[in-house]
């Protein structure tokens, strides 16, 4: 039975938020249109190789800097590669690691954030200190230290972004169950006999959910650009895959040549999809936790 | 407490932040899976090769002794007067000291910061204000859209599209470097160009440094503006409702005077502190536009050692930028403390 309840409140203060959101006001229609813009890019990363018009990867199918065209809509590179297919085709690795380290920052930053502040005492101080320090360090820097060290590869990009904002996620959880934890109901809980994990992940967790899902999304917008920023100082995964991030790195060099095709569409498309995620995160912040709009 | 207290308590409280600091940037750099001495070879070299560069580097030794020999370097006074910088190790690529390196071109980027900041402070105060003052006007809602959108601009898209406009088709800034190479830099007292050139009555290099200097700082006091902006609007919408501004209202004074003189003076401290914790990522967002800019500083250095694969000169520079933050953050906290006595209670 407290099964059901529990879900039913957290359903209960998500689904004011989700399903009425077009009542929301300008916040409700940015997270509508954040929906959408992201939507959009990921069905078209999952579909673009059967609608990219040429083999995003393939040297000289046109001319080498070749302005747009109505062959080349979106001109050559300096490889005579089709940058409309290499903008189709190219969001797949920044995607897939935006995922991959939100789910990395959620699976070790949630519970130790809820661990933490529930347990309190010496281990708190402990995970607080290190966190902090993390906290205040630039996380481009880490990123670049861990990566550089760990090697290419998707899984390790994730996880050198994900150790950046691990931190923001302990941090926003720990608070909260600070409050919460005080609060009569789980005192109550407490005096039924309730065990700490099920008062931890039963009773309190559900509370701090709307706060993660903003912290979330937003940490969805800054991992694209962190991944990209990475590529762009040649950290990136592999030349073979088409990545907005590389196509930005060679555009550099082709910069005083002019050709503002090679820049400005993959850029457009790292704006478009960090857009995406922050339309969402900063529109959800204010639907789900008015407290939250600052 | 006295403030003087205060500063010695703050910096005393520096010193385990900053060792925690100092050992995870070694946990990464040793710890982590990956040999940097193998990593720097790409395994193209012999196994005698591999042992003769961590002899050279002292990476045959034990961990513990590594990382003493490093904490020791950070500390070692006598070296550090001898040769104008601490001891971080020698690089990998040109076995020349890494501090020194680090040294010449910090100045580059803590010029690009300052200027950086400057701008985003500019943008985000103003804007900030206005927006704070039309409340729920259009004028805010495109004020904090703005903001919106720098969020989402990576720093070197608009790095590249300004240099795209105003230098390959304009033509009227250069697009890269801190002076134009026919120019010889001013005498260094400062490291800052643009502060030297001054010192030096040269106004010729003044511009010149400051032509090349805008852009970059531009761009990356634009993609910052964005926040500043958010902190100004909270801060201001609520210091606004407060009484005292509504007692100067009502005294007749100027609306300019209310908003600036007494509302943005209160509201000011917090946005202070704010402005000190974006510096870490102004750094961060400086790596991505001396990247774009060819601008000779620390993260311009940062990343030719990363494609040297030269792990010592990276570990240094990781260092450098951990100092750079925690020493902005404690100048921060011990402004604030002048400001505001009520911190030091």
């Amino acid at each position: 039975m407290s099964k059901a309840k529990i879900k039913q409140s957290t359903l209960g203060r998500l689904m004011p938020g989700l399903t009425s959101l077009t009542k929301r006001g300008p916040s409700g229609w940015m997270v509508i249109l954040g929906i959408i813009i992201v939507s959009a890019l990921v069905i078209m990363t999952v579909i673009a190789h059967w609608i990219a018009p040429h083999d995003p990867i393939e040297i000289g199918v046109g001319p080498i800097r070749a302005p747009p065209s109505s062959q080349f809509p979106m001109g050559t590179n300096h490889l005579g590669q089709d940058v409309l297919s290499r903008i189709l085709c190219g969001g797949s690795v920044m995607l897939q690691v935006s995922i991959l380290s939100v789910l990395v920052c959620f699976v070790v930053g949630v519970p130790l954030g809820l661990f933490s502040s529930y347990v309190g005492g010496l281990f708190d101080r402990a995970c607080s200190l290190v966190i902090d320090a993390i906290y205040a360090f630039p996380g481009l820097v880490i990123a670049i230290a861990i990566f550089a060290m760990l090697g290419p590869g998707v899984v390790n990009m994730a996880l050198s972004i994900a150790v950046v904002y691990i931190p923001s996620y302990f941090r926003v959880v720990r608070s909260q169950v600070l409050s919460i934890k005080e609060l009569t109901y789980v005192e109550a809980a407490r005096g039924i006999g309730a065990r700490w994990h099920t008062i931890l992940f039963r009773y309190v967790f559900p509370n701090v959910i709307p706060s993660i899902v903003v912290i979330a999304t937003i940490n969805f917008a800054d991992a694209v650009l962190t991944a990209a920023g990475l590529t762009f100082i040649g950290l990136g995964v592999s030349v073979d895959i088409p990545d907005w991030g590389w196509d930005l790195k060679y555009g550099r060099e082709l910069l005083s040549s002019g050709a503002w095709w090679v820049i400005t569409f993959p850029g457009l498309m790292i704006i478009l999809l960090a857009l995406g995620f922050t339309l969402i995160g900063e529109g959800l912040s204010e639907v789900l936790n008015p407290k939250l709009q600052r | 407490m006295g403030l003087r207290s205060y500063i010695i308590t703050r910096i005393l409280l520096t010193i385990p932040t900053l060792l925690l600091l100092l050992s995870m940037v070694f946990l990464v750099m040793r710890v982590l899976p990956g040999d940097p001495v193998e990593l720097h070879f790409e395994k193209k070299a012999t196994p005698e090769q591999m042992e003769a560069m961590r002899r050279a580097l002292g990476l045959d030794k034990p961990l513990w002794a590594q990382y003493t020999d490093y904490l020791w370097g950070l500390v070692d006074v006598g070296y550090l007067l001898e040769h104008g910088y601490p001891n971080l190790g020698k690089s990998m690529q040109t076995f020349e000291e890494v501090g020194g390196q680090i040294f010449s071109a910090f100045p580059a980027t803590l010029e690009l910061a300052i200027y950086s900041m400057l701008i985003a402070s500019i943008i985000g105060i103003l804007l900030g204000v206005t927006s704070s003052k039309s409340y729920n006007s259009f004028l805010d809602h495109l004020i904090r859209g703005f903001g919106t959108v720098t969020y989402a601009v990576p720093i070197f898209v608009l790095g590249m599209i300004f240099q795209l406009i105003f230098g390959v088709y304009l033509r009227w800034l250069p697009t890269g470097l801190r002076l134009d190479p026919a120019v010889n830099p001013p005498p260094t007292i400062t490291g800052l160009y643009t502060i030297d050139s001054l010192i030096a009555a040269n106004p010729v290099k003044f511009f010149e440094a400051s032509k090349a200097l805008l852009l970059p700082s531009l761009t990356l006091g634009l993609i910052l503006s964005g926040m500043f902006i958010r902190m100004t609007r909270t801060n201001m919408l609520e210091t606004l409702r407060l009484d005292f501004v509504t007692a100067a209202k009502a005294r007749g004074l100027k609306e300019s005077t209310v908003t600036y003189g007494y509302a943005l003076r209160n509201a000011f401290l917090p946005i202070l502190t704010m402005m000190g914790l974006q510096f870490a990522i102004l750094l961060g967002g400086a790596i991505l536009t001396e990247t774009t800019f060819s601008w000779p500083g620390l993260g311009r250095y940062t990343v030719d050692r990363i494609t040297f694969r030269d792990y010592t000169a990276i570990q240094g520079a990781v260092v450098m930028f951990g100092l750079f933050v925690t020493l902005v953050s404690l100048i921060v906290d011990i402004l604030y403390a002048y400001f505001d006595p009520r911190i030091r209670l």
